[in-house]
């Protein structure tokens, strides 16, 4: 068994787990954060991405003991309060999800993708970095819409700031 | 149109839940007390069961009890069935072999379960079921088409000689013979239709709990038609009585049809439960998803096009082998024959027409209806012949198609379907224009001089939607009526509940269907509320698949909306004292014409529910429900062109526009009908360029995985180009046709013949990798 | 996956003496392999040996003729350096295209190299570059360090601390995608190293993995330009076939590949 210390969505959390435990089985089953998804066994579908420090990463391939004192952000912790963040709501603005499953992840992801080129994103670079979120709804095309979209509200919003 | 009726690309109501990560799917929902399956599965493709030591096994931490196929058979449960009752030409029903739940004498394909073992946890049940030693005796295996019907190939099921389920036909063999007799010119090609694994992302799940109290079932699981599972779970498999068992699918993370069907493991859920006494729950991993989830397509056929001096087709001649995997899976037998061979006069005038279906048994998966189940079949055949024909007759192919087209309607073909309407000509015109057909030449004689092969491909579909009607689909064999149901409740507040038999797994029925109340009622769709998905909510219903849903489904709510206007109408004029004649709904409320009397629909929903002042004789209450039984299918059709590069140093495909003009009749919400579109589009280039499940010649799944089995990724295609033109469906209220299928069904062949036009090689099998593109191009096949 | 034992060593001796104490331990860098293959049961350490925070393991050097990577530097900072990106950019290019960005977060330099999948991209650049792989005991010469299929010249708990890269004169990578995989289907890294000396390895293509391509090398030594390369025919002996690939067809990815990575060097 193996004891960490998290925070989860700005709160903290620790957990006495299995050494074997995976970050998504931690949120999924201990923390019943059910918003990321397991959708492949091998680190290629993404609908299992947080943020980890920061930074996009596959929850299904990350064992607990390697973030211990990390902190993560899951899809249940983007919006302020009923402010959904621009990503979630470009999602939903250009019809960028159907079934809502990959979502979660895609969501996390491009977040991501726009916090490491900023306003500078095309629809060549969107469709290259989603290479590790896999959608079998949408077609991808109103996903890349959404996400330049959020991109252009996200710059405008920091360029406000 | 309102800002919230039919024609507004309102919003989704249901994103809200999705995109803030509180979805309920299946295995989101915790139940307290719940022990965990895992199945154990047969390495073998085809091998008899010598015997199962589960002596260390059930020592095994947590292990709660280990239960093999004797026992189901043990318990009278019975065997997995095939709906749709098809005959062979000779006038012999199809010969089926039993399917059990898990096998309890010999498995017939790797992944199918042959143990269970029930545990505490998930990893509990994953570490015993390695522990249950099961003796194989393995025998020979026939994993597809060709080497099960070889002389002297291993034999899947007794009562089904030489691996054959059935020899059916549709068409006039005789007229098609005399047709080929007095062509001027014959095109024949042989056509593969690729295997393909659906992948929803949400893998299945089923969580089942048994309430001894009552005697009664619960299960939560992945369906696309829960009411037709508890059907069948009850009717077949001897699980409980309708009475006695809850289905619920709550959010569903897509299906493509492979939710359709009841699967051996949501089965043997139910049945654990009860013998446990604790809640069992499942839920499949990507692997388990690859191996045992009904695949699509596989059909290896033959066909020819007789064609007359001055281009016209005289007749189609098809034969077609259809792989069915070990076992009949539940809708398996009507997808090559009703749903396919139907389809294959596509948009065009063909006297004659003959398709021969022969459906084979390998020691594969089951293989059953997978987004556009049959039609995709039919039109990569029909579109790649066309392609084919006008090369060889050195005709432009829009012009060749055009030549052909059906141009009035109503039109009977000769394979059953008669097509009520459409405008052929208007989609490949609007296709042509925004392709900028004229300018092809150029284009391509520019890319020519960068080193890259450009091509273009047409692929003009049609497909059948909203199977139907129940008295004709039984008469060729369904088991269950194709209708579909709706409940209106309209609360004592004027707040509406639509209780709808289809469900929802991506498509947005919980804004569409609310767009028709707006529309009709003048209710704001914040307002209304969707049901759908649980049988204990909704008194009956048939799913969705098919793109039935609004065609049928929504059809089914303008019945039931009619019977709240005409109630709502009465009371209204009743209490305003007017002839009911002179009542109208407008904006929400119930105006008395010519007057400036009005009462708010609230208000009438108030006074049918107070009952205080109702006409004589009245029930109080303002509920309705309906069945909808269509009279026809509907008929989606357009056209779709492919404009593509390939790169003749790697045979790799880049996409330089594709267009899709589709004529899906009245749209309710045309965001949501282009987010269907789209999708489909990815599925049906998935399958041209990037997809295909294969097997090896010992029956062990090679695309096992997303490692070996192609999704397409973002960028792997394009940003579309979406047309619509319209004819209104004359089958049903709403003049809506389905939309969900039709880019899988109709983008392929483009893809395909873009492809084969680009490198001047027609001889290109799907999926068309870089590595056959380029042999192609370099002429090795 | 199977349960084991978590450890996280803060110092490279702390890492080899968990790792003796262990029955079947494995070191764990950014688990983008490791992990996967746990969750399919195909691996079942006691023990996983946690590389990844250990201080000594981590960052970019460059100085002199040489870069250095530390091997638990992610896939991301070697993208993202600076320093790197002016001495050897073809090496942050091959970087920037291995897995997706999630994976790049977190997956490792040394963990690549330790696993030497025959479809992984860092052997190609370790091998053409005649890099030496710095371990906690030795130092490896590229040419001895893969050794086929999955294997290396790393003896039992040896761990790789660096990468040292010599910095060639021109160095480019082309890379082909597995369809499903994101793999190199096949990929090709070209060098031409200050002292003169040209290399060229294949990844993916080969059944033994990683592999140099000695006629590639002696035709772009006598001319260093693609269109030398037009007339060569690569043999297919030796290469994979599988649904993705015919042997013939990497045999021509070798060749165009080759081709365009000496496009990209200049």
């Amino acid at each position: 068994m193996t004891t960490v210390q998290l925070t989860v969505n700005g709160k903290a959390v620790s957990a006495n787990v299995e050494d074997r435990t995976l970050l998504v089985h931690l949120l999924r089953d201990h923390l019943n954060l059910t918003g990321t998804h397991v959708g492949c066994d091998t680190s290629q579908c993404g609908a299992c991405i947080v943020h980890i420090d920061g930074r996009a990463v596959k929850s299904c391939t990350t064992l607990v003991g390697q973030i211990d004192g990390a902190n993560v952000t899951t899809i249940e912790g983007i919006a302020t309060g009923d402010q959904l963040h621009p990503m979630q709501a470009a999602f939903r603005d250009n019809h960028g999800l159907q079934c809502g499953y990959c979502t979660p992840g895609m969501i996390m992801s491009a977040i991501d993708i726009v916090q490491r080129h900023g306003g500078k994103l095309d629809e060549k670079t969107v469709r290259e970095e989603l290479e590790g979120n896999i959608c079998r709804c949408t077609g991808y095309h109103n996903i890349v819409k959404s996400v330049l979209d959020a991109a252009a509200r996200m710059s405008t919003a920091a360029a406000a700031e | 149109m309102g800002v919230e009726g039919i024609g507004a690309s309102v919003k989704r109501k249901e994103d809200k839940r999705f995109i803030t990560g509180k979805g309920r799917y299946v295995d989101d929902i915790k139940v307290v007390g719940a022990t965990h399956a895992h199945f154990v599965r047969s390495p073998h493709a085809h091998a008899r069961i010598k015997g199962i030591d589960i002596s260390a096994a059930e020592k095994m931490p947590g292990v709660v009890a280990i239960l093999t196929g004797q026992q189901l058979v043990d318990d009278k449960i019975g065997n997995l069935i095939c709906g749709w009752a098809v005959f062979s030409k000779d006038g012999s029903p199809m010969k089926m072999g039993a399917y059990p739940a898990m096998a309890p004498e010999i498995v017939r394909h790797v992944g199918q379960a042959a143990a269970v073992v029930i545990a505490e946890t998930k990893n509990q049940a994953r570490d015993a079921a390695e522990a249950v030693a099961i003796t194989y005796e393995e025998l020979p295996a026939a994993a597809d088409i060709k080497a099960a019907i070889a002389p002297g190939a291993p034999q899947l099921h007794p009562e089904a000689p030489g691996n054959i389920v059935y020899d059916w036909e549709l068409g006039d063999q005789a007229a098609v013979d005399a047709a080929f007799a007095k062509a001027a010119n014959v095109v024949k090609m042989d056509i593969v239709n690729n295997r393909l694994a659906p992948n929803a992302m949400e893998p299945r799940a089923a969580i089942a709990q048994y309430d001894e109290a009552d005697d009664h079932f619960t299960l939560h699981t992945t369906s696309q038609n829960p009411h037709v599972a508890r059907l069948v779970l009850s009717a077949f498999y001897n699980i409980a009585p309708e009475n006695k068992l809850r289905v619920i699918a709550p959010d569903v993370g897509g299906g493509f049809g492979s939710k359709i069907f009841i699967y051996p493991e949501e089965m043997v859920c139910l049945w654990a439960s009860k013998k446990v006494g604790r809640p069992v729950r499942w839920t499949g991993d990507r692997s388990e998803a690859f191996l045992t989830d009904a695949h699509g397509r596989d059909h290896l056929s033959t066909a020819e096009l007789a064609f007359d001096g001055d281009n016209r087709i005289l007749g189609l001649r098809v034969k077609t082998y259809a792989n069915f995997g070990a076992y009949m899976s539940l809708f398996s037998s009507s997808v090559p024959t009703y749903l396919y061979a139907t389809l294959l006069s596509g948009q065009y005038n063909i006297p004659a027409i003959h398709a021969e279906v022969i459906g084979v048994y390998t020691n594969t998966v089951p293989v059953d209806a997978y987004r556009g189940a049959g039609r995709p079949e039919a039109s990569f055949l029909i579109e790649r012949m066309m392609e084919t024909s006008a090369r060889q007759l050195k005709v432009d192919p829009a012009e060749l198609r055009r030549k052909n087209f059906v141009s009035t309607f109503p039109h009977q073909t000769p394979v059953i379907m008669a097509y009520d309407i459409g405008d052929f000509n208007a989609s490949l015109d609007a296709a042509l224009k925004a392709i900028d057909y004229a300018g092809f030449p150029a284009r391509k004689a520019e890319a020519k001089k960068n080193g890259k092969l450009r091509g273009l491909g047409f692929s003009c579909y049609i497909e059948a939607c909203g199977i139907a009607p129940s008295k004709a689909v039984g008469s060729l064999g369904a088991g269950v009526g194709l209708w579909e149901s709706a409940e209106i409740r309209v609360n004592p507040v004027g707040t509406v509940e639509v209780l709808t038999g289809s469900h929802s797994h991506g498509q947005g029925h919980e804004t569409t269907f609310c767009q028709l109340i707006a529309e009709r009622l003048g209710v704001p769709i914040d307002q209304v509320s969707v049901i759908h998905g649980d049988t204990d909510k909704v008194q009956f219903g048939m799913g969705t698949y098919g793109s039935r849903s609004l065609a049928v489904g929504g059809s089914a709510i303008v019945k039931a909306m009619e019977k709240i206007e005409a109630k709502a109408k009465k009371i209204a004029a009743h209490q305003m004292e007017a002839s009911e004649a002179d009542i109208v709904i407008e904006n929400g409320e119930l105006k008395v014409a010519g007057t400036d009397k009005a009462m708010a629909f609230a208000n009438v929903a108030l006074a049918a529910y107070t009952a205080h002042n109702l006409p004589d004789g009245m029930e109080p209450g303002l509920k309705e429900s309906a069945f909808y039984d269509p009279s026809n299918f509907t008929f989606p059709a357009g056209t779709y062109i492919c404009e593509l590069e390939v790169d003749s140093d790697t045979g790799k495909t880049e996409f330089v526009n594709f267009v899709a003009a589709d004529d899906f009749g009245r749209l309710i919400n045309p965001m949501i009908v282009e987010g269907q579109v789209h999708g489909g589009l990815t599925q049906g280039i998935g399958q041209a360029l990037l997809e295909g499940a294969v097997y090896d010649a010992n029956g062990q799944l090679v695309t096992a995985s997303f490692m070996d089995y192609a999704m397409p990724r973002a960028d792997d295609v394009p940003s579309y180009q979406l047309q619509h033109t319209t004819t209104l469906c004359p089958g049903n209220p709403l003049g809506v046709k389905g939309c969900g299928e039709a880019g899988a069904i109709g983008a392929s062949a483009a893809v395909i013949n873009a492809i084969t036009d680009a490198i001047g090689n027609n001889n290109l099998t799907m999926p068309a990798t870089p590595d056959r593109v380029w042999h192609a191009i370099h002429g090795q096949a | 996956m199977y349960e084991t034992h978590y450890h996280r060593a803060s110092s490279i001796d702390q890492a080899a003496s968990l790792f003796a104490q262990g029955s079947d331990a494995k070191y764990l860098s950014g688990g983008q392999t490791l992990i996967p293959v746990m969750k399919q049961r195909l691996a079942a350490p006691s023990d996983v040996i946690d590389l990844a925070k250990i201080p000594d393991m981590i960052g970019v050097e460059v100085s002199g003729d040489t870069a250095t990577i530390k091997a638990a530097t992610t896939y991301y900072d070697i993208a993202a350096s600076r320093e790197l990106n002016a001495a050897i950019p073809a090496l942050c290019h091959l970087t920037s295209m291995i897995g997706d960005p999630a994976v790049r977060y977190r997956g490792t330099i040394g963990g690549s190299i330790a696993n030497n999948d025959p479809a992984a991209d860092y052997p190609a650049a370790v091998l053409a570059l005649n890099a030496t792989v710095k371990t906690n005991k030795r130092d490896i010469a590229a040419d001895d360090f893969f050794q086929g299929l999955f294997s290396t010249a790393l003896d039992e708990g040896e761990i790789i601390t660096a990468v040292s890269f010599p910095i060639p004169e021109k160095a480019g990578y082309a890379k082909f995608r597995h369809p499903a995989s994101r793999f190199a289907l096949t990929g090709v890294f070209v060098a031409k190293l200050k002292s003169g000396e040209v290399r060229v390895a294949a990844t993916g293509a080969a059944q033994d993995g990683v592999m140099r391509v000695p006629q590639i090398e002696e035709a772009l030594k006598a001319n260093w330009s693609a269109d030398t390369l037009a007339s060569i025919g690569v043999s297919s002996d030796g290469l994979i076939s599988d649904i993705h690939g015919k042997p013939d067809y990497r045999a021509n990815l070798i060749k165009v590949m080759a081709q365009r990575a000496v496009a990209v060097a200049g």
